[in-house]
């Protein structure tokens, strides 16, 4: 293991006494609990963290906040394996497994570095010019050449094991960033007694106070911050939510953020969420997100070693890490000579201040002479040299040319006011020429920017900004200040920031990088200007600067900058592209939190499901429901289950539990008619103790639904409809009664959890059925087929239907849910001398086809009622939802594909469901086309197989022979046109 | 988004299920013509940029439908009625 060679002896938030050792790219490290791994490997002397993504160029480490461009890394191992983290904000812990990305076979000796060497040919776009040819080479061939050589890392390919958690918080204030401004001003906020949040994406809150080595009340600002922060929290409202990001801004005042409850640890311990998500309802909203620095674009600018003045200042003062040991500052602005003075307290070396700028405050030439480096004015760095590591730069000021040996060069290509999360609200954010950079506009939301993120760069003015601002968030809110809390003061007065934009070094030939990320350089702006794309957006999507993960929070500013220079445009006119959600990459599972395997939906289970259980059926997911699919006897498949239960009830009787079965209690004066109106069929004459069959239409004349819905008194109705549509129809119903026709006098309320329900079919089900129902006469006389009557069973009211989907003698009972199970068990009791079998869906599915009734696969949402053979249902004597638009032309067309019966023409054949159907001697193509399959079963009381299907002419093609086609399962079978009600066509069993 | 219900008060979106434009007038049911009044009722909608009346289903709540009055560029809400109000105001 190696030492920690380049970490200063003494300083930094971090805690000595506990070393953590850590692996990257195998290699064993050590660092310190308080560092990141960006900061732990400079303290080891690794530069070096990847290479990009479309040259391969070597990459190291350039920031120390979540803009980091290069040093993206694959973090864990296994199912926690997760690419593209950055270095630079995640936090060390005790075994860290690291692995660089994108490279073959080593970071070192990258074969992929080819394409750098051949970049004239890869420009910005090139996949659209050179891979053309020939056409059928690009989908097999070049894109997946281009993807593999492109690219970032390898996400896990095993089930996250991790959990995600979602929670909503409500606040009078939202403090977006714990730096100076957003700290004062929260405390300030919360001393009025405002609900406050303040979220900081950092594990400790100071913002840019930790990287300074600046005084605050005569103190060191980050003990000064800490005593803030306690403040803060000793406050009663408020809270504090560190780890977090605020990563989208949306309508209503609400923002997304992302907490990372235990990504700075190895495993979550137990019950801990790897991640949070919140989404916060906020009064008043405070930004002070800070400043983002610009990189600054010359040649071979992306070489290790080459970093930002305000990261290095970072590593120096926070982490105690040297980053070099010769350094060069190459400035266009005034905040860089911050880092000169960082460095020189840290014992590195500055050889040289390379300033752009034609005005420097002299106090800021003489500081870098005592600090004993050389001051080049109206200078730039021109080329960096060295290709894993930096080892010096070449200079031009005036005529002149100079190079200078260096393993550090800080750049600073001036501030980025950080207004992602202001410009999502949909506001543009205004050009300052003074800045050059973008500064918030007027917001069009509740909310307000202080501090670096509105352009405010002096510590002490940013400090009074957020005391104002948390107090008149507060006031906004109905809070009145308890007085104003005191502004702190700073030791050092700084210069005012000052800066003369320098977009790009014209100067030398070498690669010039904008997007770090993408690899796009400063020619591909030029080009893209060249060939047309001269819109900020197409520039964007014709190079995709911007577009990688750090989401353009280097590039944005610069590459607009330089389009604008081509275009001979100021840059306020060529704008921003448009901001959008999330400000830094958001993972997948904290989207979808708890919902995901078992907990994607809540899961039904009727009454009598243990029951089931105990008798190990077999289960099938009906929507959120679990429905016994056969109850298999030992070594029994479902074929041959559902075989055994369909002869069941056909030779003797068999119990369905169909407690799914939308179930709605409909009361009132007006029921007949709120019934006529919503089935197509008529329910004026419905006598009490009847039950009717009804078809419900949508407004366009297609099927709805269908069930049947019983009169239990005068003005009690009990409805049903299927399984699968009872929450669409009870939203019907709530429709047309409340929107549409809110005079009628009807309540209804969905019971469809408050009722046991169980189908008794069969010829001896009234034997079995009358050993339990005695207060009831359920002979065929005084209980014909759909009657339907309540009675009482034991010490409690019951229902009983004569319904029958099998198309046996069949009723069915409703029970109080809670009574389900033993009046299951009762029935089950009852018919052991008659061999009652319990039946699944399948054995349910058989019966129906077989009866040729219409179920789900054909009531489709594109089906009408004449479509399956219930034309004759619909009233003519009536207005009923979907009249109208049913009768339209194209519903009545004789061609129109209607129901009918298939059967195989062969014992030894088989059908599929989905498979078309062509003539005996077409092919199969969509041309010959006649129709399709949509239920298929093989029929125990026909003993072969049958179906349900759709044919154009209907009806009237019975007799004719087909081939039913289905390429997907390479199988086709002939099959002959029927009637679809194959199984006691004239009903005879069930009337008995 | 969050929506205030009449009866429940404040509720976020994800209770609320979306139907669609308020201001459609169902044609006075009369006989069983597919006349181009019913066509029209049935398949055209504006897609209203700015504010617009719309029928929303408090699916995870109360079960009422309402009418939001809803800006659909800023999600901005100047009103939110009960459905069987709204008919009685259009009446």
């Amino acid at each position: 293991m190696s030492s920690q060679t380049y970490r200063n002896p003494e300083g930094g938030l971090i805690d000595r006494e506990q070393p953590f050792g850590f692996s990257f790219d195998g290699m064993g490290y050590q660092g310190y609990a308080g560092d990141t791994v960006a900061s732990a490997l400079l303290a080891n002397g690794v530069h070096l963290a990847g290479r990009s993504f479309k040259y391969h160029r070597p990459r190291g480490i350039y920031t120390a906040g979540p803009e980091e461009p290069n040093a993206l890394l694959e973090l864990r191992n296994g199912a926690r394996r997760e690419p593209n983290t950055r270095a630079t904000v995640a936090e060390l812990y005790q075994g860290l497994e690291a692995t660089s990305q994108n490279r073959w076979p080593s970071l070192k000796w990258d074969l992929m570095s080819i394409a750098g060497e051949a970049s004239a040919f890869l420009p910005a776009g090139f996949y659209y010019k050179t891979f053309m040819w020939p056409k059928q080479f690009w989908e097999k061939l070049y894109e997946p050449a281009i993807r593999r050589a492109a690219g970032l890392g390898r996400a896990a390919t095993l089930e996250d094991p991790d959990h995600y958690e979602r929670c909503t918080l409500h606040c009078d204030v939202l403090v977006v960033g714990a730096g100076p401004a957003g700290l004062v001003a929260a405390l300030s906020a919360a001393r009025s007694g405002a609900r406050v949040v303040l979220v900081e994406q950092d594990h400790r809150v100071g913002g840019s106070l930790l990287r300074s080595a600046v005084q605050l009340d005569g103190h060191e600002a980050t003990r000064r911050v800490d005593q803030l922060r306690v403040d803060f929290l000793q406050c009663e409202q408020a809270t504090l939510l560190n780890r977090t990001t605020v990563f989208g801004y949306y309508d209503h005042n609400i923002l997304g953020a992302v907490e990372r409850v235990c990504d700075h640890l190895a495993v979550p311990p137990a019950h801990q969420p790897r991640q949070r998500l919140w989404r916060i309802h906020a009064g008043r909203v405070v930004l002070a997100t800070g400043a983002i620095e610009r990189p600054l674009v010359f040649g071979n600018n992306d070489r290790p070693g080459i970093m930002l003045a305000g990261a290095v200042s970072t590593y120096v003062n926070r982490y105690a890490v040297r980053p070099g040991k010769r350094a060069v500052v190459f400035t266009n602005n005034s905040s860089a000579y911050q880092t000169v003075r960082d460095l020189t307290r840290a014992g590195i070396s500055v050889v040289a201040v390379v300033d752009s700028r034609a005005s420097v405050d002299p106090q800021q030439i003489a500081m870098t002479h005592d600090a004993g480096a050389r001051h080049f004015g109206k200078a730039m760095v021109s080329n960096a040299n060295g290709r894993l590591r930096l080892n010096g730069v070449d200079i031009v000021s005036g005529g002149g040319s100079e190079h200078i040996e260096c393993d550090l060069l800080c750049v600073s290509g001036g501030w980025n006011p950080d207004v992602q999360l202001h410009s999502q609200t949909g506001v543009r954010p205004l050009w300052s020429a003074r800045h050059a950079a973008f500064l918030p506009a007027e917001p069009r939301q509740a909310e307000c920017s202080i501090g670096a993120c509105k352009g405010q760069f002096d510590l002490a003015a940013a400090l009074s900004q957020g005391v104002a601002a948390g107090v008149d968030a507060a006031r906004q809110c109905g809070f009145k200040s308890a007085g104003q809390i005191a502004v702190p003061t700073v030791d050092r007065i700084e210069a005012p920031y000052h800066i003369e934009a320098l977009w790009r070094v014209r100067a030398g030939r070498a690669k010039a990088l904008v997007d770090f990320q993408n690899d796009v350089a400063r020619t591909d702006i030029a080009l893209s200007a060249r060939e047309g794309y001269r819109s900020v957006e197409h520039m964007k999507r014709y190079t995709t600067l911007g577009m990688a993960t750090d989401q353009g929070k280097l590039s944005g500013v610069n590459g607009l900058a330089i389009l604008a220079e081509e275009l001979g445009k100021p840059i306020e006119q060529v704008g921003t592209t448009t901001f959008r959600p999330p400000v830094v990459p958001v993972s997948m599972g904290i989207l979808a939190g708890t919902s995901r395997g078992r907990l994607f939906q809540p899961t039904r289970y009727t009454p009598m499901h243990q029951w089931a259980v105990n008798r190990a059926a077999v289960f099938v997911e009906a929507g959120q429901w679990l429905r016994p699919r056969y109850y298999p006897k030992s070594g029994e498949g479902m074929m041959a289950a559902s075989v055994r239960e369909t002869l069941g009830v056909r030779s003797s009787v068999g119990l369905c539990d169909v407690s799914t079965l939308g179930k709605i209690d409909v009361q009132g004066r007006d029921v007949a008619e709120f019934l006529n109106r919503l089935y197509c069929n008529g329910w004026k004459t419905l006598p009490v103790g009847k039950a009717r069959y009804g078809l419900m239409l949508r407004e366009d004349g297609l099927v709805l639904d269908d069930g049947t819905t019983s009169r239990l008194s005068d003005q009690h109705y009990f409805m049903t409809t299927t399984t699968a549509e009872a929450a669409a129809v009870m939203g019907h119903m709530e429709y047309y009664h409340q929107a549409v026709w809110p005079e009628l006098d009807v309540q209804y309320c969905s019971v469809t959890e408050q009722w046991a329900a169980m189908a008794i079919a069969g010829p001896n089900s009234r034997k079995v059925l009358q050993k339990l129902v005695t207060s009831l006469d359920i002979s065929n006389e005084a209980f014909p087929f759909l009657a339907a009557a309540e009675f009482q069973l034991g010490g409690f009211t019951a229902r009983l239907f004569r319904i029958s989907f099998s198309g046996e003698l069949a009723f069915e009972l409703n029970v109080p849910a809670g009574y389900g199970e033993s009046v299951w068990q009762a029935l089950m009791e009852a018919g052991e001398e008659f061999d009652i079998v319990p039946y699944g869906t399948e054995a349910l599915g058989i019966m129906r086809i077989e009866k040729g009734h219409v179920a789900g696969p054909e009531v489709n949402g594109q089906t009408s009622a004449a479509d399956m053979g219930l034309g004759g249902m619909m009233s003519g004597k009536k207005d009923y939802i979907g009249r109208p638009m049913a009768a339209r032309q194209a519903f009545l067309e004789e061609q129109r594909e209607r129901l009918i019966g298939l059967r195989c023409v062969s014992k030894a054949d088989r059908l599929y469901a989905g498979a078309h159907l062509v003539g005996i001697d077409d092919a199969a193509v969509i041309a010959n086309d006649q129709g399709h399959i949509t239920s298929i079963t093989y029929s125990p009381m026909l003993d072969i197989w049958i179906g349900l299907g759709f044919i154009k002419g209907g009806t009237s093609r019975i007799g004719e022979k087909l081939r039913a086609v289905n390429p997907l399962q390479d199988h086709e079978a002939e099959v002959e046109v029927v009637s679809p009600h194959f199984f006691d066509p004239d009903n005879e069993r069930l009337y008995v | 988004m969050r929506i205030n219900c009449p009866c429940c008060g404040k509720r976020p979106i994800d209770e609320f299920s979306y139907l669609g434009d308020a201001t459609l007038k169902r044609p006075q049911v009369a006989g069983g013509e597919a006349t181009r009044e019913w066509h029209d009722y049935v398949y055209l909608r504006d897609n209203v940029r700015g504010p617009h009346y719309e029928y929303w289903h408090h699916t995870g709540g109360c079960r009422v439908w309402l009418v939001v009055h809803r800006d659909t560029l800023s999600h901005e809400i100047f009103e939110v009625l009960l459905a069987s109000d709204w008919r009685q105001r259009q009446v």
